[in-house]
């Protein structure tokens, strides 16, 4: 069933870029769809384009595994059309052609902003193109059964059709059609979730028994620990750093002839062993699930559950709705178990990862704080605002959303395309809150990686929920990698080859020389996402936010409401914000720990570098444009929204 | 101008009405935005008191966000058009008489 569904709708989009590929034949067909698209069509596509793997895969897995933290990335993404809709919208379509490059070139015809633009656009979107490949990779294994490298395989090969064949025209149908699948079938499964209601003991709809993990109770003197039930035996002990102020104890015990991971408990009251989950691979290369050999029936179970609702242990059956499931969930008396990692060596040189739980009352998941330190260190706080920044202002400075700009017939279409955006974008990620949290009381998480949680609440309900949700999954990333690749062989093809290297092209040169900037642009998405297999989705979405605000925005903004501005305040700007951004991010704690590095030693302090690189952005801009007034150029000059 | 557009863009009369009223809206918008961030980092502990129908005041602020997102669009757009008519008209007038 599942792989029919899939199929039946790979096969739809293909064919839909063939026959939109006959009507594709010049430049302004291929990159800008004609510039004809129904604002209400654009809108859509709109929230298509935008509603990336981070946002359905990442943000409901985010929310599913830190509750409120997991939300704001949604009311920040949200928040950031704002600034589309308000600064941006009208002014992209009255200056553009086909690329973020036109816009900020309009007034000058400068090489400098064309070979800084487009390289801003490329990076941006290798950025943004690498998250999505993973989350293929990702999505293929449950769905087809297939490797990680295939499913980047598979996704590349399809959206390299749909981009070579008919360009933006096939790419805004795709993201139409991925857009409106996605918040109808979203909202389909928010139903689900709400009549199910609560339950401590979840067993997805009587497809899962429900795993009751066990608790031993164990006498720690002078440092040695014994387990009080008898059989048990400890073998080793090992104390892990989980942050930079808190440890935890890890002790594997020995019985009937298997070997677990249990984690220490101490509290007044005495000591308990409390069970966890463990995946560990062995010096001499096996790996084990749980103490015993990985194979298809031994896998990480899933997990994620209530243990009590409104202070009771058995909640009243039966549905439940929007605003008490909320609200129930935000109760101090409600208790949820999450999962955490913690990863170390064992004594014989294993790799072991451990999977623990921890009972969160619902009045700390349901407000920020358990990702987010905002009862931290001042860094702490900083770091919160740089990334609420970040979310801000790199909406409207992301390449391929810019250029669906180009797409409507006029100014007013631009705008009221963005406010079907809005709407549509804002009530989905609405649903990500409801999705996110059905994942954390459903025990259908995979404490391995969160990034599953939509599509696995999903097929608590069904075989068919479940083709359908991982076929739209699918397509989500179709349809974002498609803009990203249009956006970027825009600036291969339009900004570096046609204007900055001056290449003498006729209109269907154009074409050409754009589909084979999509091809290789395609090809190298593929290679990235084979060996970026493993990384977090949001963390690299957020990254290419704050690459994209730093480099794009400050030239954006002052080019449309500062006089003085030069081409070589503009240049400067956007390659100081490329280097800038990528600099902090290179030796932020977040790297560093991405990369098994000590994140203490990591010589920014923190993660988010907007809250540096946007101003400094636009302090270059300023000053360098000051530096750079030419007399002619300032009468000319005029602010060109003013 | 260096480049044309995609699509012939006919000239806006209402262009700089439209400007100014979206600056001020994104002003308004950044304010109660930011009045969120400062409020998580002030009073995180205020963030979990039930505020509307059992919501806590996290919930409650971020729905708000958006809500207020897209109102503050469609405000924008009526005003919008009722200037983009007006200027029709006034074109209109302007060729007949």
């Amino acid at each position: 069933m599942t792989i029919i569904v899939f199929l039946v709708f790979v096969l739809f989009v293909l064919w839909m870029s063939f026959y939109l590929a006959r009507r594709t034949t010049t430049a302004a067909g291929y990159y800008a769809a004609h510039g004809q698209i129904h604002w209400g069509v654009n809108g859509i596509a709109f929230a298509g384009d935008y509603l990336s793997a981070a946002s359905f895969l990442g943000i409901c897995g985010m929310i599913a595994t830190v509750g409120y933290d997991g939300f704001l990335y949604s009311i920040g993404y949200l928040a950031g059309w704002i600034v589309a809709l308000f600064v941006v919208a009208e002014a992209m379509k009255r200056l553009g052609k086909y690329t973020f490059a036109d816009a900020v070139d309009a007034k000058y015809d400068s090489r400098g902003i064309k070979l800084a633009a487009a390289i801003s656009t490329l990076i941006v979107s290798v950025f943004y193109l690498i998250p999505q490949m993973v989350g293929a990779g990702v999505l293929v294994e449950p769905l087809l059964g297939l490797q990680h490298h295939w499913g980047v395989l598979m996704v590349g090969a399809v959206v390299i059709t749909i981009v070579a064949t008919a360009g933006m025209t096939s790419t805004t149908y795709v993201q139409f059609l991925k857009g409106l699948l996605l918040i109808i079938f979203s909202t389909v499964l928010v139903v689900a979730v709400l009549m199910r209601g609560f339950t401590t003991r979840p067993d997805q709809g009587g497809r899962e028994s429900f795993y009751e993990y066990q608790s031993l109770a164990a006498e720690e003197t002078g440092g040695q620990l014994t387990v009080s039930e008898p059989g048990w035996d400890v073998v080793e002990t090992q104390e892990v750093s989980l942050t930079a102020t808190a440890t935890a104890t890890f002790v594997k015990l020995a019985h009937g002839g298997a070997e677990t991971w249990w984690m220490v408990n101490r509290t007044p009251a005495g000591v308990t062993l409390e069970e966890t989950q463990s995946s560990v691979t062995t010096s001499d290369g096996r790996h084990l699930v749980n103490g015993a050999p990985a194979s298809e029936d031994n896998q990480l179970r899933q997990v994620g559950n209530l243990e009590q609702v409104r202070g009771q242990t058995n909640p009243p059956k039966g549905r439940t709705g929007p605003f008490a499931f909320l609200s129930a969930m935000a109760d101090e008396d409600t208790i949820v178990r999450r999962w955490q990692k913690a990863k170390f060596t064992d004594r014989n040189d294993g790799a072991v990862m451990v999977y623990y739980s921890a009972l969160t009352p619902g009045n700390r998941l349901m407000r920020p704080g358990l990702k987010f330190k905002v009862e931290g260190s001042p860094i702490d706080k900083l770091d919160f605002i740089s990334l609420m920044l970040a979310l801000f202002c790199g909406t409207a400075a992301l390449p391929h959303i810019l250029i669906r700009y180009y797409t409507v017939p006029d100014q007013a279409s631009a705008r009221k395309s963005t406010i079907v955006a809005i709407a549509a974008i804002g009530f989905f990620y609405i649903l990500t809150l409801y999705m996110g949290l059905g994942a954390t009381i459903n025990g259908v998480l995979n404490p391995a990686d969160n990034n599953m949680a939509g599509p696995l609440l999903a097929r608590s309900f069904g075989g068919l929920l479940f083709a359908i949700i991982s076929a739209i999954a699918f397509a989500t990333i179709l349809g974002t990698v498609s803009g990203l690749i249009v956006a970027a062989s825009g600036a291969v093809a339009h900004d570096l080859c046609d204007r900055y290297l001056k290449m003498k092209m006729d209109d269907r040169g154009k074409v050409r020389i754009g589909k084979i900037a999509a091809v290789v642009v395609g090809a190298f998405a593929i290679v990235l996402g084979i060996l970026f297999k493993g990384m977090n989705v949001s963390f690299l979405v957020g990254l290419a936010f704050a690459i994209a605000a730093s480099a794009n925005l400050p030239a954006l903004l002052m080019l449309l409401f500062w006089a003085k501005t030069t081409a070589k305040g503009i240049t400067a700007s956007i390659f100081v914000g490329i280097v800038s951004a990528l600099t902090l991010i290179g030796f932020s704690p977040a790297v560093y720990t991405q990369f098994g590095l000590d994140p203490a030693t990591a010589p920014i302090p923190f993660s988010n570098p907007g809250i540096i690189s946007i101003p400094l952005s636009f302090a270059v801009l300023i000053v360098v444009s000051l530096l750079t007034q030419e007399p002619k150029r300032e009468a000319d000059a005029e602010p060109e929204a003013a | 101008m260096s480049h044309e557009p995609s699509a012939v863009v006919a000239e806006d009369a209402a262009a700089g009405y439209k400007t100014r009223l979206g600056v001020w809206m994104f002003i308004c918008y950044t304010l109660f935005y930011a009045g969120f961030v400062a409020l998580n980092l002030a009073s995180p502990r205020a963030m979990e008191s039930k505020v509307l129908a059992g919501l806590n005041l996290a919930t409650v602020y971020g729905f708000a966000l958006i809500v207020v997102a897209l109102i503050l669009a469609l405000i924008y757009d009526g005003l919008c058009r009722a200037r983009e008519e007006a200027a029709r008209v006034d074109a209109a007038e302007g060729d007949t008489n």
